[in-house]
């Protein structure tokens, strides 16, 4: 590990600063994924500032009616809150699907959302990747992907996006909240993540030198219906192979309004627009729910090792579909 | 990475580098103070500074939960603790959990249900199992909840939610049907000699 210095930031405005445009300086939240890819030398800051600390630990109602969830709040609380749990169900299952209780306790919302890919190549400084190293190439494409991207991905990178929580906030059109120098902005998580293409190195629309202050989740009153599945390759404290966010509101056998977001399938939380619009205004089953979830992984582009996902995806969207109908039949 | 040996590297106190510094840790509450290159972890820390090596360092990269610590009464990996961030806070390690003689009420279940093997997760898995307990009891939902919304109240801490909710502890020796038995009959209540009252816990876990 490259030697650092350390500073404990108390205030927002003073975070901001002391990070300044020092490209080799970062931010240290929970450090669950910062401080594993400094071991690894795929991060090599010359200062820390440490944020864990600054008052942005508060979830609180929103004028709109939606939340406001600070950056700083653990994973652990953001799940066990009973607004989340209440109104947002799909993301407090979300964020219990990921890590583990020692790890959920760590990691901030903040850092959920900044966290690197664990594509092996991205992680072992020894080889090629893109992402890490602009230009050094992609070996992935052509070696171990059976877990990578099957949508919106390029010969550049076909990396995935680790985060469950994010899939569930950008089902419910979360908007990053963010401080810079220059003063306060705004991103909504659609717009967060950028599009892969040929510059895999650049992942967020965050301006140089902004620290995330926090998430804001609208009023959604469907979301109140959601539900959040992962499947994996062991029964537990495992990143997805595939994960869907859904909620989904039943009017005498017609979707009157659907969300739906897809995980482990792209660099970003996938939201499923394409099927959201199919489903919207047709009948509630089993056919239906499987024509939209074509409709979405039409544009899938999967690698010769991860067609399986196509399938998984088409299967999770059906079943979990199903389930909300069924609950709201009962 | 490599173990990184802080007692290798010259550290002047008199004009510390800023990439190192004296810090003053709160552990089983005693407090010490140490030098520390930035670098260095809470495991670390613990085990090479401070001689608390009851806390185990497995993977060093929070994927076996065997350097599990509590930090404010949570669990949490020590192996992604920065020591230097750990400052101010009350860090609880498996030799501080014991009241005297009387060993923790999670300890002494895995003694008597035999809730590992070769031992070295062993230290992990009991203070996970504490931090499991209470936060049970706080009301906190798990993945393996099946209604997470507050108004289905607080699930019973079956043996499915306790596989769930200790699996950020591996164990190579696969001792986990003791392990569950253990956490179930420590989540029992208990009499004010120790003695457990019910064994319902675990006749749900078996």
């Amino acid at each position: 590990m490259k030697e650092f210095t350390y500073h404990k930031a108390h205030d927002v405005a003073g975070a901001v600063a002391l990070l300044g445009a020092d490209p080799e300086a970062r931010f240290l939240g929970g450090g669950t994924n910062l401080v594993d890819l400094m071991k690894n030398g795929v991060e090599r800051p010359a200062r820390l500032i440490d944020v864990r600390d600054l008052p942005l630990d508060r979830i609180e109602p929103a004028e709109d009616g939606g939340l406001r969830i600070g950056a700083t709040v653990t994973n652990s609380d953001l799940a066990a809150h009973p607004d989340v749990r209440r109104r947002y169900p799909a993301l407090a299952q979300a964020v219990l699907a990921g890590a583990s209780g020692q790890l959920r306790n760590m990691a901030t919302v903040g850092g959920n959302l900044l966290q690197r890919t664990r594509c092996g190549y991205f992680t072992d400084v020894s080889r090629p990747c893109n992402k890490r190293r602009p230009g050094s190439g992609c070996p992935a494409v052509h070696g171990v992907h059976h877990n990578h991207a099957i949508l919106g991905a390029s010969e550049h990178c076909v990396a995935v996006h680790p985060s469950d929580m994010g899939v569930a906030l950008a089902a419910f059109d979360a908007v990053v909240t963010y401080e810079t120098a220059d003063g306060p902005g705004r991103l909504p998580l659609a717009d967060f993540y950028l599009p892969v293409g040929d510059t895999p190195h650049r992942e967020t629309a965050l301006p140089q030198g902004a620290l995330i202050t926090g998430v804001e989740l609208p009023p959604v009153p469907v979301a109140a219906h959601s539900r959040y599945r992962k499947v994996r390759e062991r029964a537990s404290y495992a990143f997805a192979i595939g994960s869907v966010a859904a909620a989904l509101d039943v009017r005498d056998g017609v979707v009157h309004d659907v969300r739906l977001a897809f995980g482990a399938v792209a660099s970003r939380p996938w939201r499923a627009r394409t099927a959201e619009q199919a489903l919207t205004g047709a009948r509630a089953d089993a056919d239906a729910f499987a024509a939209a979830a074509d409709a979405e992984l039409a544009e899938a582009r999967p690698l010769p090792d991860n067609g399986y996902k196509v399938t998984l995806m088409r299967n999770l969207v059906v079943a979990v579909l199903t389930e909300l109908a069924e609950e709201a039949a009962r | 990475m490599f173990p990184l040996d802080t007692r290798k590297k010259p550290i002047m106190e008199s004009a510390p580098s800023p990439t190192s510094g004296t810090i003053t840790l709160h552990i089983n509450g005693e407090k010490h103070t140490l030098s520390v290159d930035h670098r260095t972890t809470l495991l670390d820390a613990l085990r090479e500074r401070l001689d608390l090596t009851g806390t185990k360092k497995g993977c060093d990269h929070g994927q076996c939960g065997a350097c599990t610590v509590l930090i404010d009464g949570r669990r949490a990996v020590s192996c992604l603790q920065l020591a230097v961030a750990a400052e101010g806070r009350e860090i609880t390690t498996i030799e501080g959990l014991a009241d005297g003689e009387r060993l923790h009420p999670v300890q002494q279940a895995f003694l008597d249900l035999d809730g590992f093997q070769c031992g070295y997760c062993t230290p992990g898995q009991i203070c996970s199992a504490v931090a499991v307990i209470e936060e049970h009891a706080a009301g906190w939902p798990s993945a393996a909840t099946a209604d997470v919304r507050p108004e289905a109240g607080p699930p019973p801490l079956t043996a499915e939610e306790i596989r769930e909710r200790m699996s950020g502890n591996l164990c190579r020796c696969g001792a986990y049907v003791s392990i569950v038995q253990a956490v179930a009959r420590a989540a029992q209540p208990t009499d004010q000699d120790g003695a457990v009252r019910t064994t319902a816990g675990e006749e749900a876990a078996a």
